[in-house]
């Protein structure tokens, strides 16, 4: 494995309030995006802070090209990093100023600064606003100011704390599209915090689960939401349905597991007498009438019960169906109609062994 | 109500035919306070930026220093510069006591802590994620206060009216350390003064229309530099 760009060792940072941050180790590989999630007040923008050589840690070290730095004394290798906070912060001057504010830090005279001003500008489509003064901006197009000033830069590493944070759905969903191309053309190596798991998996090659101040899990992006190691941490990535079992056979790669009194197949390794966490994301789970014919499909679990509860959130309609334990289930309000989902009704819950995972307690 | 008339006619007249003795004063007043601003804002714009920046032990006890000294009582100013200046005091060699130097110095010493105090408060205002953000794009620590000061420009502004305003009107130090010296050290405040007292109320108007008309156009430039909103 090469040399991580930038690296975490043993770092630990206390505050007055009882918070603490301990990171044993964290890597940044050139390249990739990480992406660091948890839920509001985990450490993730304490973390971002140490990572761009803004706050020294109390113990511990960050490591640049495997070299440890004091961020006191780190000008040279804060300059190869850009910190995007949450808040725009943009100085009350024109955008093209703004945009221009890191280069004029190292340096880079005006002229040779402007084409890459403009192409910065470009890039995030916004060249129409080079004139504006930065007040007159809306949300979303400070948010893009704010970014295309740390891209200009053509950082080494690029770090983002909440870069959408507080924008409306539209204006969000822009701009992940839009920073989304630009990171994977450019593989520009990024952290990027935030408390969104959507973001994290629509951009994150790895991402890093921060929970009170700890690192939970760090993996593909793919197996942290759909093989949690724990159970907060499956709550965190969307695993609803968690539910306590116990390993009662094993054969083909597929782990027979009782839970609630049901006998449920899953495409993971445990022993069996082992009791077990079966955790299953709403959105793997397809909801059926009750009375209909058997689909033939490679789904392995097939479970009658009685919905107990339907609520809109903010991602999709979630069904909670009682098949000897509360089962979730994400459809689209068409579903709702067409299943006649009510509290009450019969239904008939499918997923996959493979859409399954297991918790080892 | 006459005297007052007269004042203003003869006044007028005095403005008006250009007076070689009071466009002298009025001369002196303009470069000995205009000099003492910019030195004034010299020390007072660091120490500012600085206390507003850097954290240590007893930093409030400074910062409540630097905000009683924005109310320095000029006399007492004067008095301690007079004792500094003094033949056998500690800078008696520069020899300065009685010149225009010796104004600059006093009003400058006046002015200093207006302008650091006004600086403090500018820049502790501008929010600390700014400044984080500042050195998250790559930014010095002398780049960044540079950033921050341009951001606090408005109230650094009116660091410079308050410094000026406060010792362009001031006449206690000026007449200590200075001396009223006809022709050397005699400003706008110390002549009017003097010929108050002597009963010369016309001249004593004219001092006083023009030192008004003065702190006006000044602050009246500064005010469209601060309030221009085109840039």
């Amino acid at each position: 494995m090469t040399t991580a760009v930038l690296a975490l060792r043993g770092v630990r940072r206390r505050y007055a309030d009882g918070f603490a941050l301990d990171v044993t180790s964290l890597d940044v590989v050139a390249g990739e995006v990480l992406g660091v999630i948890g839920p509001n007040g985990a450490g993730k923008s304490t973390l971002l802070r140490i990572l761009g050589l803004l706050e020294r840690p109390d113990e511990g070290r960050v490591l640049v090209d495997g070299r440890a730095v004091d961020a006191r004394d780190a000008l040279a290798e804060r300059r190869r990093v850009a910190t995007v906070f949450q808040e725009p912060l943009l100085a009350d001057a024109s955008v093209t100023h703004n945009v221009a504010l890191g280069l004029r830090f190292r340096g880079v005279s005006a002229a040779r600064a402007e084409p890459r001003v403009r192409s910065g500008l470009e890039r995030l489509g916004i060249d129409k606003l080079a004139g504006r003064m930065a007040r007159t901006l809306s949300g979303g197009e400070a948010r893009r100011v704010a970014l295309a000033r740390a891209l200009v830069l053509e950082p080494e590493v690029l770090l983002l704390d909440e870069p959408f944070a507080g924008l409306d759905a539209p204006t969000r969903a822009a701009l992940v599209e839009d920073l989304g191309g630009i990171l994977r053309a450019d593989r520009v190596t990024t952290v990027l915090v935030t408390h969104e798991r959507g973001e994290a998996q629509a951009l994150a090659d790895r991402v890093a689960v921060l929970m009170e101040g700890r690192v939970r899990q760090l993996d593909e992006t793919a197996r942290v939401f759909y093989a949690p190691v724990a159970e907060d941490v499956a709550r965190f990535v969307g695993v609803e349905t968690l539910v306590m079992g116990r390993v009662v056979g094993r054969a083909d790669g597929v782990t027979a597991v009782e839970a609630g009194g049901r006998v449920l197949e899953v495409a993971a390794a445990a022993a069996p007498g082992a009791h077990v966490r079966v955790g299953i994301r709403p959105e793997d789970v397809t909801l059926t009438p009750a009375d209909g014919a058997r689909v033939v499909s490679s789904a392995r679990n097939t479970l009658d019960g009685t919905v107990v509860r339907v609520s809109a959130s903010m991602y999709a309609t979630h069904v909670i169906v009682d098949v000897g334990f509360p089962l979730v289930a994400a459809v689209t309000p068409r579903s709702v109609e067409e299943l006649a989902l009510r509290p009450g009704a019969r239904v008939r819950a499918v997923f996959k062994a493979s859409a399954a995972h297991l918790i080892v307690a | 109500m006459d005297l007052l008339w007269a004042g203003v006619r003869e006044a007028l007249r005095l403005l008006l035919t250009g007076d070689r003795e009071v466009v002298a004063i009025l001369l002196l007043s303009l470069q000995v306070s205009g000099l003492a601003t910019l030195v004034s804002l010299a020390v007072g714009i660091p120490a500012g930026a600085a206390l507003a920046l850097l954290r240590f032990p007893g930093r409030t006890l400074v910062v409540s220093v630097v905000n009683a000294g924005m109310g320095l009582p000029p006399v007492v100013v004067g008095l301690f510069v007079t004792l500094l200046l003094w033949r056998s005091g500690p800078l008696g060699a520069w020899e300065i006591l009685y010149t225009p130097a010796a104004l600059v110095l006093a009003q400058a010493v006046i002015a200093a802590p207006i302008v650091m105090g006004i600086t403090l408060a500018a820049v502790q205002n501008v929010p600390e994620k700014f400044r984080l953000q500042l050195l998250g794009l790559g930014a010095s620590r002398l780049q960044m206060v540079r950033v921050v000061l341009r951001e606090a420009r408005l109230p650094m502004l009116a660091a410079v009216m308050a410094g000026f305003g406060g010792i362009i009107s001031e006449i206690g130090a000026s007449m200590m350390v200075g001396g009223n010296i006809k022709g050397q050290t005699r400003t706008l405040t110390t002549a009017m003064v003097l010929e108050t007292g002597k009963g010369n109320f016309e001249i004593a108007i004219a001092l006083s229309i023009l030192l008004l008309v003065l702190v006006f156009v000044v602050n009246w430039v500064l005010t469209s530099i601060q309030q221009r909103r085109v840039w």
